[in-house]
């Protein structure tokens, strides 16, 4: 006989859906099958069934091969290693829970440590956007019920999101919008023809690189002034037809993703498109939100925001909190030659920094806490592979709109195998003796 | 557990009715005692001023509003950060502090006990997540109601018994305390950009309006015997002129009396008062109604308020009235967050300068004094500076010097730009009261005590009584030198203690307590219309599951203590 497990939510993107079904075995040991979650969720549940997958502690050798040491063991040389660093970075965060964030962050005043999430290579320019205007925001709920006017900036949640538009945005008939997609008006800005665009009522293919000039001139439609013939490669005609329609809906957002919070002018665009928001207001009800690509990167700024006061880039080494992206963030650390100890987890460094960033990881203490093996866990001297969040385990995630959903456990771990929160509390435990705290 | 006496102290005790006398407080197994062994820690507080643990009656300091806060503002980090120190975490922020650092500032002003004033239900995990990580102080959260589509629903029928039983399942679901109600209708209204002003304006679409729901509300909360009162931030808040609004609000409280097992007399409490007592048609003729406002509320015996005092500071001002933020941008230009929550609720953040340079401030700041010091029963009036509202709650020593002293007021008046429009638009220059220290624990630990009906468990010093005490270096047989003598003595503790644990020492901060979460449990009769609608909604406009809504497990609520409510 086998169980299905409901309410399952799946630990894959910003997205955070938490309608899945899993069909276990009767002990609980396997998980079989998964219902009603994308392709990519449903290969993230799979995944952890893998036979041949890392269960164990593994410490490069001298001669560049693994062995497989104990936890204890690991637990001992990332507590060395924090302990004797004068400058460590604990990185990423993005992939696993509030409670093991949570430690994570007691690790890092211990050690006076820099502690960074994956926003400093994705929404941290919107973060800052966010310190410089603000942000009129909402709940997917509220996209749902009441929004007509739907607005994908950068972002192409049909390859990234996957069910962000059947679910939120665009085909489900909400409370105000009983026609689901008929309803609703849908604008895609995105210099490339994605699937995404190819659904949209207007597609206005801006130049790459002059989303902040678009912007503007939407602002400047807004109020019906001038515009030149052509603004970031979109005619005038095209941009008034766009503002008009943004007027006229009763309720509507802007969902904005990497391709204008990291090309170029990146936080300013956000600035702007803030900006759009806030105009938009004076005439009907308008919100805006950042596709938040980890499932759990929002909660990370949460957890940070409330214990240290900044949502990343944060550095513990003076002994208080400080915060300046650019001085603080990780890469800008890295490539400076200024840190001599990374300890990552719940993130792939190794695969999304630039290679000048993944080189000093490399050669310097470093651990990297994963499920998986990945280019990180390749680069760095222990590998410590831990049960998956939201699949072995349980545990607070935020969605991508701040709502906080707590994981379900689906299955048993492999035997022996610690989550994230309990390698964690071991290694906090072990550098309290190391540094004598109470 | 250990066992201690506090000794020679000037006690201050409206639940015996103690006014100053020496006497000795005894505590054993985290309660006040009649008395202990000879084994008992003595701590010497002659010369000092001994009360029970302050209460906070309404306060934001944990949740998504908070936090945003917290994450848009860095420049609130500015010079007030704190390293780590002993056991105390490192902390930050100067209107809007970290977790640990208001666990800390409460705890260092003898404050062991704090409402979080408005939880949005959907985000009621987030609310206790950060409830968890405040240290020593026992804390509670109200989920906000006046809002809410189930509640406009229900009400727009009057069905007060299905009103009453989706608020047990709420206050069940989310961990809360209490019903709050903040610009009832008017955030909904702000889901399409609108507003409602008046108490008689309709919602859109539910067709109901502010004194249905108000009245709705105070029904279901007496239909369930809860322990506070309906709470209420009315509608038309800060505007000039919205006293009559709030007059209006408070009048739909005639005719209603307390039913609970907690001793809770009041049906209504209005908070932030300050914020509510504006006369005038703008803000060049801004003035104060406080008088008008008291004197409603001293002939209404079921209404009990707290103030809001302004106390001229930089700070961040958040409130689920997500219109008057977008308000209150149009008027300072600072930044503007805003989140709307389906189906319940809204909030907006908004910085805010409270300049002694600007007249309509100074005004604020008078209102907000006139208010205690007009109310003729101070059981019935709360000090508060709607934290972070009307500024940070680390400046109650400062409020508690205005209040206690009039030539501390002076002195203040004197400093104001426009010192000749405050006098001509308040009555703050004519006043001479100066709060006792009886008053002061009336207002501070009794009063809230009472409203929230936790009166048999904190507030107090009779035995039996949960041990939270707090020693003040404050000698009240000497004359007070310096006004500024006051604030200092209110600013830190001698010795606080936190259920029988000592947690202050000398003004720092020597154990982390054993803090824990309130909250009510209702027992409501089996109501299969309110499961059923309560399903449907989760099902066709909610964006989570009904299975993943509560707030439920160790990871949020560690150590919880539930008041049991049988509505049966």
């Amino acid at each position: 006989m086998t169980k299905t497990v409901t309410d399952v939510i799946c630990p894959f993107c910003g997205t955070l859906c938490d309608d899945v079904e899993c069909v276990v075995s009767d002990d609980g040991k396997q998980l079989l099958e998964v219902y009603n979650a994308c392709v990519i969720g449903t290969e993230k549940f799979l995944h952890s069934q893998a036979k041949d997958r890392v269960t164990r502690p593994r410490l490069r050798q001298d001669d560049g091969s693994w062995k497989e040491i104990s936890y204890d063991e690991a637990v001992e040389y990332s507590a060395q290693m924090l302990a004797k660093a004068k400058k460590p970075m604990l990185f990423g965060w993005s992939s696993t829970n509030c409670e093991a964030q949570s430690v994570g962050n007691e690790i890092a005043e211990i050690s006076k440590a820099c502690c960074d999430n994956t926003a400093a290579t994705c929404h941290g320019t919107t973060l800052i956007a966010v310190q410089d205007i603000g942000l009129p925001s909402c709940t997917l709920g509220e996209v749902k019920n009441r929004a007509d006017r739907i607005i994908f900036w950068g972002c192409n949640p049909a390859h990234a999101h996957p069910r962000h538009m059947s679910r939120y945005s665009i085909f489900p008939r909400g409370f105000f919008t009983g026609k689901g997609q008929m309803s609703r008006k849908m604008i895609v800005v995105d210099p490339r023809p994605t699937d995404t665009a190819k659904m949209a009522d207007v597609h206005l293919q801006v130049e790459q690189g002059r989303d902040y000039e678009l912007l503007d001139a939407l602002r400047v439609a807004f109020k019906g002034e001038w515009l030149p013939d052509v603004v970031a490669g979109v005619p005038a005609e095209k941009i008034r037809e766009a503002a008009d329609m943004m007027k006229s809906g009763r309720f509507g957002i802007i969902f904005f993703g990497m391709g204008v919070t990291q090309s170029l002018s990146k936080n300013h665009n956000i600035d702007a498109a803030i900006a759009v928001t806030k105009d938009l207001n004076e005439y009907t009800k308008f919100s805006i939100m950042p596709m938040r690509g980890h499932y759990n990167v929002t909660g990370s700024g949460e957890v940070f925001a409330w214990q240290f006061g900044f949502p990343f880039s944060v550095d513990l080494t003076r002994g208080f909190a400080r915060y300046n992206p650019g001085d603080t963030s990780t890469i800008d650390l890295l490539i400076r030659g200024e840190l001599d100890a990374m300890f990552t987890i719940g993130s792939d460094p190794g695969a999304h920094f630039p290679i000048s960033a993944v080189k000093p990881i490399a050669n310097m203490p470093s651990v990297c806490v994963d499920p998986h093996l990945t280019p990180t866990s390749g680069v760095s001297k222990l590998h410590v592979p831990v049960a998956f969040n939201g699949v072995e385990v349980g545990g607070n995630c935020y969605r991508m709109d701040n709502v906080p959903i707590d994981c379900r456990k689906v299955v048993e771990p492999p035997e022996g195998m610690l989550t994230d929160e309990q390698f964690l509390i071991k290694v906090r435990d072990r550098l309290k003796q190391l540094k004598g705290v109470a | 557990m250990s066992e201690y006496i506090i000794k020679n102290g000037h006690v201050f005790d409206p639940v015996q009715g103690i006014k100053g006398d020496k006497k000795d407080i005894a505590i054993k197994d985290g309660k006040i005692a009649d008395k202990v062994s000879s084994a008992a820690k003595v701590i010497d507080a002659a010369g000092k001023t001994v009360m029970a643990g302050a209460v906070e009656i309404h306060a934001h300091i944990a949740g998504p509003k908070v936090n945003l806060g917290r994450i848009y503002r860095p420049e609130d980090k500015l010079f007030s950060c704190t390293p780590t120190k002993g056991m105390e975490r490192m902390g930050g922020g100067a209107s809007i502090p970290t977790t640990f650092k208001t666990g800390y500032e409460y705890a260092k002003m003898g404050y062991t006990t704090a409402m979080e004033a408005a939880m949005p239900p959907l985000f009621s995990r987030h609310v206790h997540e950060e409830i968890r990580d405040t240290p020593i102080i026992d804390e509670a959260a109200f989920p906000v109601f006046g809002n809410n589509w189930f509640v406009l629903e229900y009400l727009k029928n009057q069905e007060i018994e299905n009103t009453a039983a989706y608020c047990a399942w709420l206050l069940k679901a989310t961990k809360g305390y209490a019903i709050k109600v903040v610009n009832p209708g008017g955030t909904e209204a702000w889901g399409w950009g609108l507003n409602c002003l008046t108490v008689n304006d309709p919602v859109p679409y539910f067709d109901i309006t502010p004194a249905e729901i108000i009245r709705g509300l105070i029904e279901a909360n007496e239909y369930l015997g809860l322990p506070h009162s309906m709470h209420i931030h009315p509608n038309n808040l800060g505007n000039p002129g919205c006293y009559e609004t709030t007059l209006d609000t408070l009048k739909l409280a005639e005719g209603y009396k307390a039913k609970n097992k907690f001793g809770r007399e009041q049906v209504l409490h209005l908070t932030h008062t300050q914020f509510h007592s504006y006369g005038g048609t703008n803000w060049g003729d801004f003035e104060s109604k406080a008088k008008e406002v008291t004197d409603y509320v001293n002939a209404n015996k079921n209404i009990t308020i707290d103030t809001g005092n302004v106390t001229l500071d930089e700070t961040t001002t958040m409130t689920a009235d997500g219109p008057f933020e977008h308000h209150l941008t149009g008027l300072n230009h600072l930044k503007w967050a805003n989140v709307d929550v389906e189906l319940e609720t809204a909030a907006g953040v908004v910085p805010y300068i409270y300049s002694p340079n600007i007249s309509v401030c100074a005004i604020q700041w008078a209102i907000g004094l006139e208010i205690p010091l007009l109310m003729k029963d101070p059981m019935r009036c709360y000090i508060t500076t709607d934290h972070p509202n009307a500024g940070p709650f680390t400046r109650y020593p400062r409020v508690i010097k205005w209040l206690m002293s009039a030539k501390a007021r002076e002195t203040q008046i004197n400093a104001f730009k426009h010192k000749d429009k405050v006098l001509s638009q308040t009555a703050i220059g004519t006043m001479d009261r100066e709060i006792s220290l009886y008053e002061l624990a009336q207002m501070t630990r009794a009063g809230p005590a009472k409203s929230l009906g936790l009166s048999g468990m904190c507030g107090g010093l009779a035995p039996g009584m949960d041990a939270d005490v707090a020693v003040y270096n404050f000698n009240p047989e000497k004359p007070v030198a310096n006004p500024d003598d006051i604030e200092k003595a209110f600013s830190r503790c001698a010795a606080v203690f936190k259920s029988g644990v000592q947690v202050v020492s000398n003004g720092d901060i020597v154990s982390n307590g054993n803090k824990r979460t309130l909250w009510v449990n209702v027992k409501v009769k089996d109501n299969p219309q309110v499961t059923r609608d309560i399903k449907e909604k989760f099902i066709k406009y909610y964006s989570m599951t009904q299975n993943n809504y509560e707030a439920l497990g160790h990871h949020f609520i560690p150590n919880p203590y539930a008041l049991e409510v049988d509505a049966t």
